[in-house]
């Protein structure tokens, strides 16, 4: 142990063993009284879980499409048009069905940072989306895009299944522990500072635009 | 041992700040701006909320458990986050920190580091460190790059750049980053900032952070943040240091769902902030291949031995009791002296210090409550603030208040005493009353006649009207 790790920890155990300062042993079960009142299931069916999600979207300025399952490369092809974008990054294992025809798509096998910066943007999936918060959970490198490619390019599509829907905040964190060592990004609108006078301005570091396909498949 | 809170060891008395700052009305107006945008959002989002008050008892309890175990939490953490191929240093003070950080960078042979806002690394000193060692520091969130180009100091935490208009960092920017010609928006100068920035999180190998919250059972470390600056500086270098106060830890994943809750609107009036980062040691084909965590002591087991202020270590640096409070309101965070300014910084400067320095802090406030109210996780900030004072008044060198204190305590003691008090008081007074009232004493005694008036003891005190009254004879 070295040094500075046994003073500190022998500081803390002085500071705990005060007056005032004791604890019980049983750390487990002091763990385990600790309240939790707040709302930790949802509460809404299907459809308004979906309607909560689309509306917070709208709040942070993203364009949010809905389509069937067997409309998703269409819809991909619709939002790309919007944007005027032709060639997008995609993570290596994204599904070939998912990309309409008449675009190009370059698979993450390793890109620099300088062609990320240089692309148009990148569309990928996520792991699992918030209603409450209007959050997008992307998990990365395994089932998922690695982090530098939905960071470094200007525009994010990002498709989200209304099986991965959730509707609070613990019911998110809960699917996001079973991620393991995976490293997790949440999302909640496209990046945005308030740093100058109080201004909300979208877009600073981050994709400065990000749409999202909500696709209907129900489990 | 060097605990160091940025400069507050060296910085004036808060009066002293405070009475000068309240002279630069731009100052006070861009405060009172900034202060009022975010409590209105923090209160649109806060009130939407059904169980906010659950929350926050349930924030505060996991923190008070953490704090009654965090031996066993910060080993729990170490081990996690070794296994899963990061790097846990210790650090006792604030030069012990920037050493180990400054020992990582030249290993690598690096002289740059891209910085997302840690008010950890302010609180050591960490540029200033690097500089000194000839590795150059480049902070990303915008707000700390305004400061940072300017030479300037942080005012609040969540928003350290909230003194400076959009005029001021037009002209820092062009003058900084040799700009021809800027436009005058607040977007023109975010689209400033991208640029400029750029090229750096594409090139430089080092990143530093801090850590909102760092979990013990996985080792996983959480950084939130709204500009994708954050996101840059942890996954793009080869290289990832955080610098993480022994307070940031949380025992479970799972807590994660209180505190994420309760930080963005509280701090910034959103319901989620628009990035949050969590990693957990290394991954390999993505993101740094080095990861060091520090985990910095510098005064905070000082604090935890005082149980009835340890809450402080509660804070997880929201800055809504900024924001809420009536005197930061006026004079804005510099007054401070402390990186760690308004009602939070006027409990945990000090006390970092072990009351040795900044202690006209806990005298900046009115105790109006305001701070408790706002604060997500509960920290009683006024009582702390009492207790406080009470310390500074036991170690203080104040003789001859004590004195004074003692001499009234004496005169209170007993009627006698206090009458002829009062009859001493009646003579010694003659001097200084003009019109019936007392507009000006010497000494000590001036720091209450400096603001208001006093008014005289009268020619005769209740007891001696009594004593001297007519009793009426019975009917």
């Amino acid at each position: 142990m070295s040094a500075a790790k046994y003073e500190i920890l022998g500081k803390i155990r002085a500071a705990l063993a005060s007056p005032g300062g004791a604890r019980s042993p049983d750390r487990a079960a002091d763990y385990a009284a600790t309240p939790r009142a707040y709302v930790q299931a949802g509460s809404l069916d299907d459809a308004s879980r979906l309607d909560l999600f689309a509306d917070r979207l709208h709040d942070y300025n993203a364009v949010v499409y809905r389509c069937a399952e067997d409309e998703l490369a269409s819809t991909i092809a619709h939002a790309l048009e919007a944007r005027g974008k032709k060639r997008m990054v995609i993570a290596h294992d994204l599904p070939d069905s998912w990309l309409p025809p008449d675009f190009d798509f370059l698979r993450d096998a390793g890109l620099d940072y300088v062609a990320l910066d240089e692309s148009e943007g990148v569309l990928t999936g996520c792991a699992v989306a918030i209603a409450f918060t209007g959050t997008i959970v992307l998990r990365h490198s395994t089932g998922g895009a690695r982090r530098a490619l939905t960071l470094i390019p200007d525009y994010h599509l990002c498709v989200v299944f209304a099986d991965q829907l959730v509707e609070t905040v613990p019911e998110g964190t809960r699917k996001m522990r079973a991620f393991g060592t995976a490293p997790i990004t949440t999302v909640s609108g496209p990046s945005a500072t308030s740093d100058i006078e109080m201004t909300r301005v979208k877009g600073v570091h981050g994709p400065r635009t990000l749409d999202v396909i909500l696709v209907l498949r129900l489990p | 041992m060097t605990v160091r809170v940025g400069e507050a060891a060296s910085a004036p008395e808060f009066a002293t700040a405070a009475k000068q700052l309240l002279t630069n009305t731009q100052l006070r107006r861009n405060v009172r701006h900034a202060t009022n945008v975010i409590r209105a959002k923090r209160g649109k989002v806060v009130g939407e909320m059904p169980d906010w008050q659950a929350l926050r008892e349930s924030a505060n309890a996991i923190k008070d458990h953490v704090l009654r175990y965090l031996d066993f939490y910060l080993e729990q953490f170490e081990t996690a986050c070794t296994r899963a191929g990061g790097h846990v240093h210790w650090a006792r003070d604030a030069d012990e920190a920037n050493r180990i950080a400054i020992q990582i960078i030249q290993s690598h042979g690096e002289t740059e580091v891209i910085k997302v806002k840690t008010m950890t690394s302010d609180e050591v000193r960490l540029n200033a460190a690097l500089e000194t060692a000839g590795i150059i520091p480049y902070e990303t969130d915008l707000a700390d790059l305004i400061i940072q180009l300017g030479e300037d100091k942080p005012s609040h935490i969540v928003v350290p750049a909230l003194h400076r208009n959009k005029t001021e960092i037009r002209r820092l920017f062009m003058e900084k980053m040799k700009l021809s010609e800027l436009g005058e928006q607040a977007e023109d100068l975010a689209a400033a900032a991208r640029r400029y920035l750029r090229e750096k999180f594409l090139r430089v190998k080092v990143g530093f952070s801090g850590a909102n919250f760092a979990v013990a059972e996985t080792g996983s470390v959480c950084v939130v943040e709204s500009e994708g600056n954050g996101r840059m500086c942890v996954s793009l270098p080869r290289v990832l240091i955080s610098l993480v106060g022994i307070e940031k830890i949380i025992p479970r994943f799972d807590d994660l769902e209180v505190f994420l809750q309760i930080l963005a609107r509280s701090a910034t009036g959103e319901r989620m902030n628009p990035y949050n980062s969590i990693w957990t040691g290394v991954t390999p084909g993505d993101g740094p291949e080095e990861f060091h965590v520090i985990l910095l002591d510098n005064g905070r087991t000082t604090v935890l031995a005082d149980a009835e202020s340890r809450e402080t270590l509660d804070c997880i640096r929201c800055g809504a009791c900024l924001n809420a409070c009536p005197v930061y309101r006026q004079t804005g965070g510099h007054a401070y002296g402390s990186i760690y300014a308004g009602p939070i910084g006027a409990i945990l400067t000090p006390q970092l210090q072990s009351m040795e320095h900044s202690q006209s802090l806990p005298y900046a406030s009115s105790l109006c409550g305001a701070c408790y109210e706002v604060c997500p996780v509960k920290i009683n900030i006024p009582e702390i603030l009492i207790h406080l004072r009470g310390k500074i008044v036991q170690q203080g060198p104040g003789l001859s208040e004590r004195l004074g204190m003692r001499a009234a305590a004496f005169a209170f003691a007993s009627g006698g005493r206090l009458g002829a008090a009062q009859k001493l008081a009646r003579i010694g007074q003659m001097p200084f009353v003009h019109d019936g009232v007392i507009t000006s004493l010497p000494g000590m005694l001036g720091g209450w006649t400096a603001f208001r008036d006093l008014a005289p003891v009268p020619r005769e005190s209740f007891r001696e009207w009594w004593a001297k009254r007519p009793t009426k004879a019975k009917s």
